[in-house]
C-alpha cells in the first residue's frame, strides 16, 4: 500500500516542490479532530514553492515577511477592543457603528473589511461562526484560534449554539434570544458585548483593557472588573 | 457545490477543543504558506473554490493550512503563474506574466486601513425590502457557491440591506464580479431545525440577491 507520505517523500526527492494529489488515502492514519502533528513534508513544499514563486517573480520575499508581521502582530483583539469600548463611551459613534461599521471605524482610522457589528444586550445573544469555510474579522481581531476554523465548532455552531456556548463554559437564560451570524458573504461580523457592570467611570483605555476575544466572537460574556479579581 | 466544507447543522464532528495556549501558528511553515497565498492578491473565491475541491476523506484529516497547500497549487498553475512542470521540477521554465501585481511590504501595512475597503459598487436598485419574507432558492452549483445546504429551500426574512458586492460564485468560476444586492436573512432555528430548537433563536445568513426568491 502506497501511503500519501511515500508519495511525498518521493516526490520530495527532486525538489520538494512536487504537485503532490490530495486524494491518495492514508491507511490506518487516524485523527478525530483537524489539529494534528504536522511532519517535516509540507515544510519542505512550501519552502520550495516560496523558492519557486520568488525566482519567478510572483512574489515578493520583504512583502511576505511582512504579511506575517501584520497578522501575527499588528492586527489583534486589541483593535476590536478599541472599537468596543469607543461604542460603550460614546452613544453617537455606537449608533454609527451599528449602522455602518465600515464608516464608524474609519473614524479610529480602521478599515479593509466590510465590518458588521452586532449588539448583545440583556436579551439578544450574538455569536459569529463561518460554516463553510472559516471567515473571520483578521482586520479587527487578528487570524482565528484553531476551534473557530474546527469541523466541530462550524458544523454545530449553527444547530446546536447552546451546546456549543455551554462548553464554552457559558449558560445562556433561556429567554435569552441566540442570532448565529454564518460568514457566508463577504461580510465581517463583530459582536458588541454588553458593558460589564462597575465600570462607571473608568477610562476608554481602562475599557478597553476589559474586553476579550472570545466576547467579540460571541463564545463569552464580559465579567465585570469586581469579578475578575475574584475570579 | 455540495462538498464536505458545507458542514454547517452536521452533529458528528464532536466537542469543540480548545488549545491550552492558543498559536496563532502551529509551525514555522504554516506561516509561509499564509503569506504566499495573501501575498498573490488572489481574490479569495477562487481559493475557496479550490479548497471546495479536496477530496472530502482527505478534507477532513488534513490540517488547516495543508489545505491551502493543497489548494494554491492547482490555483497557480490555472491561473498561469506557474506550469505543472515548474512544479514538478522546481525550476524555473516558462517566462513571467507581468500581469500579475506583486504585493509589496508597503502595500501591507495599509491592509487594515480605510483606504483598502472594499471596492464599491453602483446601485441599480433592491429586488427586496427589509421585513419582506424570501425563500432561499435550491440551488445545487456544481461549482463555487455561498449558499449552504442547510438554508436551501427554506423561508426567511430579510433582516438589513448590505448593498451592492461582487458575486463570489461569478468570480470564482471567472465569470467576472455580477455585483449585486447582499442581504442579511434571518432564519427561525426552528424552520431549519425544528421544534427542539429554541423558540426565539435564529440563524442570520448573508446571502446574495439571486439566491434568493420572493414567497
Amino acid at each position: 500500500m502506497t501511503t500519501r507520505r511515500d508519495l511525498l517523500s518521493t516526490a520530495l526527492t527532486a525538489t520538494g516542490a512536487a504537485l503532490v494529489s490530495t486524494s491518495v488515502p492514508a491507511e490506518g492514519h487516524s485523527h478525530d479532530h483537524e489539529h494534528q502533528a504536522v511532519p517535516s513534508d509540507p515544510a519542505l513544499r512550501v519552502k520550495a514553492l516560496e523558492t519557486l514563486m520568488v525566482a519567478k517573480g510572483l512574489v515578493d520575499p520583504t512583502a511576505l515577511d511582512a504579511i506575517i508581521e501584520h497578522y501575527e502582530h499588528k492586527v489583534g483583539p486589541h483593535i476590536g477592543a478599541r472599537i468596543v469600548a469607543h461604542a460603550w463611551v460614546d452613544p453617537e459613534f455606537k449608533r454609527r457603528l451599528l449602522a455602518d461599521g465600515n464608516a464608524a471605524i474609519a473614524e479610529l482610522g480602521y478599515g479593509g473589511t466590510n465590518l458588521v457589528v452586532v449588539e448583545n444586550s440583556p436579551s439578544v445573544h450574538n455569536l459569529i461562526v463561518c460554516t463553510l469555510c472559516s471567515c473571520y474579522p483578521w482586520d479587527v481581531l487578528g487570524l482565528p484560534p484553531l476551534w473557530y476554523k474546527s469541523a466541530a465548532y462550524r458544523s454545530r455552531s449553527v444547530i446546536d449554539p447552546h451546546g456549543v456556548l455551554r462548553e464554552f463554559g457559558l449558560s445562556l437564560a433561556d429567554e435569552v434570544e441566540v442570532r448565529v451570524w454564518d460568514s457566508t458573504a463577504d461580510l465581517r461580523y463583530l459582536v458588541l458585548p454588553e458593558r460589564p457592570a462597575g465600570t462607571d467611570g473608568m477610562s476608554e483605555v481602562d475599557l478597553a483593557a476589559l474586553v476579550t476575544r472570545d466576547a467579540m466572537v460571541g463564545i463569552a460574556t464580559l465579567s465585570s472588573p469586581r469579578e475578575r479579581v475574584h475570579a | 457545490m455540495n462538498g464536505i466544507h458545507d458542514m454547517g447543522g452536521m452533529q458528528d464532528m464532536g466537542p469543540v477543543r480548545r488549545e491550552p495556549n492558543e498559536l496563532v501558528f502551529h509551525a514555522p511553515w504554516e506561516r509561509r504558506m499564509f503569506a504566499l497565498f495573501n501575498g498573490l492578491d488572489l481574490p479569495w473565491p477562487v481559493m475557496r473554490q479550490q479548497i471546495d475541491l479536496i477530496p472530502p476523506a482527505d478534507y477532513l484529516r488534513i490540517s488547516y493550512y495543508e489545505r491551502w497547500l493543497s489548494a494554491i497549487i492547482p490555483l497557480m498553475t490555472n491561473a498561469g503563474m506557474l506550469s505543472p512542470n515548474e512544479i514538478e521540477t522546481g525550476k524555473v521554465i516558462g517566462g513571467r506574466n507581468d500581469k500579475w501585481h506583486v504585493v509589496t511590504a508597503a502595500e501591507v501595512a495599509t491592509w487594515n486601513l480605510p483606504e483598502s475597503n472594499p471596492e464599491s459598487f453602483p446601485d441599480s436598485g433592491a429586488a427586496f425590502r427589509v421585513g419582506q419574507q424570501v425563500r432561499a432558492r435550491n440551488l445545487n452549483p456544481a461549482g463555487h457557491t455561498r449558499l449552504p445546504r442547510y438554508v436551501r429551500g427554506k423561508a426567511g426574512t430579510i433582516h438589513r440591506d448590505h448593498g451592492v458586492a461582487s458575486f463570489d460564485d461569478a468570480v470564482a468560476s471567472g465569470l467576472g464580479k455580477k455585483p449585486q444586492h447582499v442581504y442579511a436573512v434571518r432564519f427561525a432555528a426552528r424552520d431549519l431545525w425544528g421544534e427542539k430548537a429554541a423558540p426565539r433563536d435564529g440563524v442570520y445568513l448573508g446571502l446574495w440577491e439571486e439566491y434568493l426568491e420572493a414567497i
